[in-house]
């Protein structure tokens, strides 16, 4: 029942929202983006006393002829995704207040649409759904940064959209393939995911290395891993601020999320043999993009490069394969979604008092607004991963994990931490503190929405870096469940 | 069986409407016959008359009846569309009843049994269509389609009927049940004759899909023929020939699929390999479309090249049949109506998304249909499609089709980033008729839904 809601009210908010043509509608998105997340902390509470009650799942028969179910569950993972999807549309959406868009109407249908796709996405258990919410997902996306993109708009999202696609494609015969082996195991041919597992752990060795690479490369072009990433950065920084914090925040972890549910426990022969070459080209991406993060100009660039630092150091540690590392996966997802928000909502915010980016143009601005300073650091923090934010939790973990897997791969790994530190407190200096460069460049008080998101996002920072608990034991036992299928 | 009286009569019918001056109720007639002929074939349905009729000459079991439904949905939808194309053309009528003298040969060509319904079929539905290609008469282009198209047809008659001549020098007989019996008994040794014959055939049929490299005269016709013509042809006429061509070599020579399997997988990988590559270069838009469905054709031929005559591969082409005509119909409703003024070049859809939204997203649906995005029902198409091939030993055909896929949507999507993305000269709302507006309404409504709830279309076979 709260499964079914999940996705339910999502897509009937966003079909309101699109007959509301010509109506301000900011504040009714909101609203509606707000009941989600109620739901969501519902199954939360639901999760905790009784975690095996009926209305955190939902199966009916689809696709009869196909055998398809549209079965979706909440478990401790996928709960962990959906709160962090849920909590982050209504600050998205509060972030927007200050832009005004054309036909608004769309845009946060859209919006909406897309949290309804991802909910989906994150508690699919049935292979087929899983994929057509993967799918769905990048529709509205597109949509949203094709109509309210940058410059030269047309031309990177549309790589954007080809790159993606390409990857599913791949993905499809993946899950095609094993959908058609289930039969040899189950008896029937069967998309629900314990068949999926069992027909691909009953595949040979080379069997099982096409699959590990047909699934990873749709994962690895979400994320992105290196050398796949090349969409990423333009696509980045020509979305609307709220599409941009979508793709990162949340659609990113799509990627992320898949690799632990949908590759690992499918393929555990194709990951031993080919895990190693992903870990490598996982770490070539963390140093290769942090490199690259640090001469970036433009502060929004900049944020996307370290997103695939992050990025690349989260999928290290979930193909490491074990405790910590998918652990600290988890976690890291959960950071990153949140700090990344509030770092382009920063990005977008000196855009908009000072109508540049440019790191190099900015400066002084913490002597003219102070609680701005403060705040801004607080989430760079977070990003660096300081002790006591919720950045730091995870990336121990994760490093940890990569380095029972190979202590040189957690040596470069780390250096994820250094250059990290060394691009964003660069970034930092130069925009905030020192002299004012640019006489004509002011920088107000900040709007209250926009301070509101930035309140919201520091509590969280340092509230999960404090006390990380209710966290990691929702996320303990589904990946404790997910290393016994993997290790048997 | 009562559909094809019912379309055949409804084409006498049109030709004498001028002279006992009831012309202006041939439309209503028409499209009135149409749903008895649905009506009859929903009824038919539910007691399938599996045995032969007229000397073993056509058979109208379930699988006639189905690709029977989808063409006849089709040319009801066509119909409605082309309705004002008949009202400018003088000679209204006479242009009807060609339409449904095609359309009768169509009907045919879902029920035959015997190598010369075959023949019949096919010459019934190209020569109106020869015609019809040259029907604007003024126009050089339209005058070229024409001939050329007659010219092609000709000679690939010419092989259709050759090779049904070398097939009935081994075998002795016409009839397609015979002919499996023959193969069935001769266990693998046919005389050398018989399999020319089987390659011609399968060289005549393939130009009539008009796959590659017996594409050549597809983008010319499809360009120069009135766009509703066009819409006609890659629709109707394509769905009838591949429902020919399943009972051909899925049916009747399946067992010996060693010597035309290999053929079939060359044909069909240069189909997806230029068909997707030429579309991807080409600014007319009618021309895209032209090669796009080459390259659709090079999907649906992949269901043949598998082989495996199953419930899944007939339902799986059934599927396909009808994605495919569903998002062409709105796909060419649509450029008609926006190319009234003569231009037919992408640039032509400019803007659409401001003059006219309704009609652009539900032009977005049609691409993202024949892209084959989720949910619309051209993803399940091609994942149908997909699910016969993996079984087999063609899975590089597998892989090249992913890859020519991608490559597909870059030019759908080029017709949508034109519709939401580039500004309009002119900001003039696009004049669009209410019939034209309900086809496209309806058939995006229709891809939407069986994208949803494929079972409706998987399910007629599941018994």
């Amino acid at each position: 029942m709260l499964a079914g809601l999940l996705v339910v009210v999502p897509l009937i908010a966003s079909l309101v929202l699109f007959l509301m043509k010509g109506k301000p509608v900011k504040n009714i998105a909101l609203v509606f983006s707000l009941v989600p997340f109620a739901i969501a902390i519902a199954a939360y509470v639901q999760l905790t006393h009784n975690p095996d009650s009926s209305t955190l799942l939902l199966n009916c028969t689809w696709i009869k002829s196909m055998n398809v179910h549209f079965a979706i569950a909440l478990d401790g993972m996928s709960l962990l995704l959906v709160l962090l999807t849920t909590f982050l549309v209504p600050l998205i959406i509060l972030s927007s207040y200050q832009n005004n868009y054309d036909n608004s109407h769309s845009f946060y249908g859209l919006i909406l649409l897309m949290e309804m796709a991802l909910v989906g996405v994150f508690m699919a258990n049935d292979g087929f759904l899983f994929y057509v919410f993967w799918e769905l997902a990048l529709i509205p996306i597109y949509f949203i940064c094709l109509l309210w993109g940058g410059a030269d708009r047309a031309r990177i999202t549309f790589k954007f959209f080809v790159y993606t696609l390409f990857g599913s494609l791949f993905m499809l015969i993946g899950l095609i393939y094993l959908y058609n082996h289930t039969y040899t195991t189950a008896g029937i041919k069967s998309w629900a995911i314990m068949d999926l597992y069992a027909a691909g752990q009953a595949l040979t060795e080379v069997q099982q290395g096409a699959v590990f690479w047909l699934i990873f490369i749709a994962f690895a072009i979400k994320m992105p891993i290196f050398p796949l990433h090349t969409w990423q950065p333009d696509t980045y920084v020509t979305a609307p601020t709220q599409g941009t914090m979508l793709l990162s925040g949340i659609m990113l972890k799509m990627g992320t999320f898949g690799l632990i549910k949908w590759l690992l426990p499918i393929v555990p022969l194709g990951l031993a043999n080919w895990g190693g070459t992903a870990i490598t080209l996982s770490v070539i991406g963390i140093v290769y993009a942090s490199c690259i993060a640090i001469v970036q100009k433009d502060y929004k660039r900049l944020i996307a490069y370290s997103s695939i630092a992050h990025v690349g150091l989260i999928a290290a540690g979930i193909l490491a394969a074990n405790a910590q590392g998918v652990q600290g996966a988890l976690m890291q997802m959960l950071a990153h979604g949140v700090n990344v928000v509030g770092l382009f909502l920063i990005a977008d915010i000196l855009l908009r008092h000072t109508g540049t980016r440019d790191i190099d143009k900015l400066g002084g601005i913490r002597s003219m607004n102070g609680n701005f300073a403060v705040m801004f650091l607080i989430i760079l923090l977070g990003s660096v991963a300081l002790p006591l934010t919720n950045g730091f939790v995870g990336e121990f973990l994760l490093i940890n994990g990569v380095y029972q897997f190979s202590p040189i791969a957690a040596t470069f790994a780390g250096l994820t931490v250094i250059l990290g530190a060394v691009y964003m407190l660069r970034s930092y200096q130069n925009i905030m503190l020192g002299e004012r460069r640019d006489a004509a460049i002011t920088f107000g008080s900040v709007a209250s929405s926009d301070k509101w998101v930035l309140i919201i996002v520091c509590l969280v920072i340092i509230a999960f870096g404090v006390y990380p608990k209710p966290l990691t034991d929702l996320a303990e036992p589904a990946v404790k469940q997910i290393l016994s299928v993997i290790n048997k | 069986m009562l559909s094809l009286f019912i379309v055949s009569g409804l084409g006498v019918l049109a030709m004498i409407a001028e002279i006992f001056k009831f012309k202006k109720y041939v439309f209503p007639i028409v499209l009135g016959g149409l749903i008895g002929a649905l009506v009859s074939i929903y009824m038919e349905w539910q007691h399938p008359a599996s045995y032969p009729l007229f000397d073993n000459m056509i058979v109208f079991d379930r699988l006639a009846l189905a690709f029977s439904g989808v063409i006849l949905i089709t040319a009801f939808f066509w119909f409605i569309f082309a309705n004002d194309y008949f009202e400018e053309e003088s000679n209204v009528v006479d242009h009807t009843a060609l339409v449904l003298f095609a359309l009768t040969g169509a009907l045919m060509l879902t029920a035959y049994r015997n190598m010369t319904t075959l023949f019949l079929g096919i010459e019934i539905m190209s020569i109106p269509l020869y015609v019809l290609a040259a029907s604007k008469k003024r126009y050089l282009a339209s005058n070229e389609a024409g001939f050329k198209y007659l010219i092609m047809g000709s000679f690939a008659s010419g092989f259709l009927l050759f090779g049904i001549a070398l097939i009935y020098g081994a075998t002795g007989s016409f009839d397609s049940e015979e002919i499996r019996q023959y193969l069935a008994n001769s266990k693998g040794s046919v005389p050398s004759f018989f399999i020319a014959g089987v390659v011609m055939m399968l060289v005549a049929m393939c130009f009539k899909v008009s796959a590659a490299p017996f594409h050549f005269w597809a983008p010319d016709v499809y360009q120069g023929s009135p766009t509703v013509i066009t819409a006609l042809m890659s629709t109707i006429v394509k769905t009838a020939a591949f429902i020919a061509i399943i009972k051909l070599f899925m049916i009747g020579f399946g067992a010996m699929s060693g010597v035309w399997a290999g053929v079939l997988a060359v044909i069909i990988a240069l189909s997806l390999i230029i068909a997707n590559f030429s579309a991807a270069v080409q600014s007319n838009v009618k021309r895209m479309l032209a090669y796009s469905s080459i390259s659709h054709t090079a999907f649906m031929l992949m269901v043949v090249l598998a082989n495996v005559r199953t419930n899944a591969s007939v339902s799986a082409i059934l599927y396909y049949s009808l994605a495919y005509s569903l998002g062409s119909i709105a796909a060419f409703t649509v450029l008609y109506n926006v190319s009234r003024k003569g231009d037919e070049s992408i640039d032509s859809f400019n803007g659409l998304a401001k003059r006219n939204p309704l009609l652009a997203a539900c032009m977005a649906v049609a691409m993202l249909s024949l892209a084959g995005i989720p949910i619309t029902s051209g993803f399940f198409a091609k994942y149908f499609v997909f699910t016969t091939m993996i079984g087999t030993s063609y899975k590089w055909l597998l892989i090249l089709a992913v890859i020519t896929s991608a490559v597909g949507v870059y030019y759908y999507f080029k017709l949508i980033i034109a519709m939401y993305f580039k500004t309009s000269e002119t900001n003039e709302p696009v004049f669009f008729e209410t019939s034209n507006k309900v086809v496209v309404v309806l058939t995006t409504l229709i891809t939407l839904v069986i994208g949803f709830l494929p079972d409706l279309i998987t399910g007629l076979f599941a018994y």
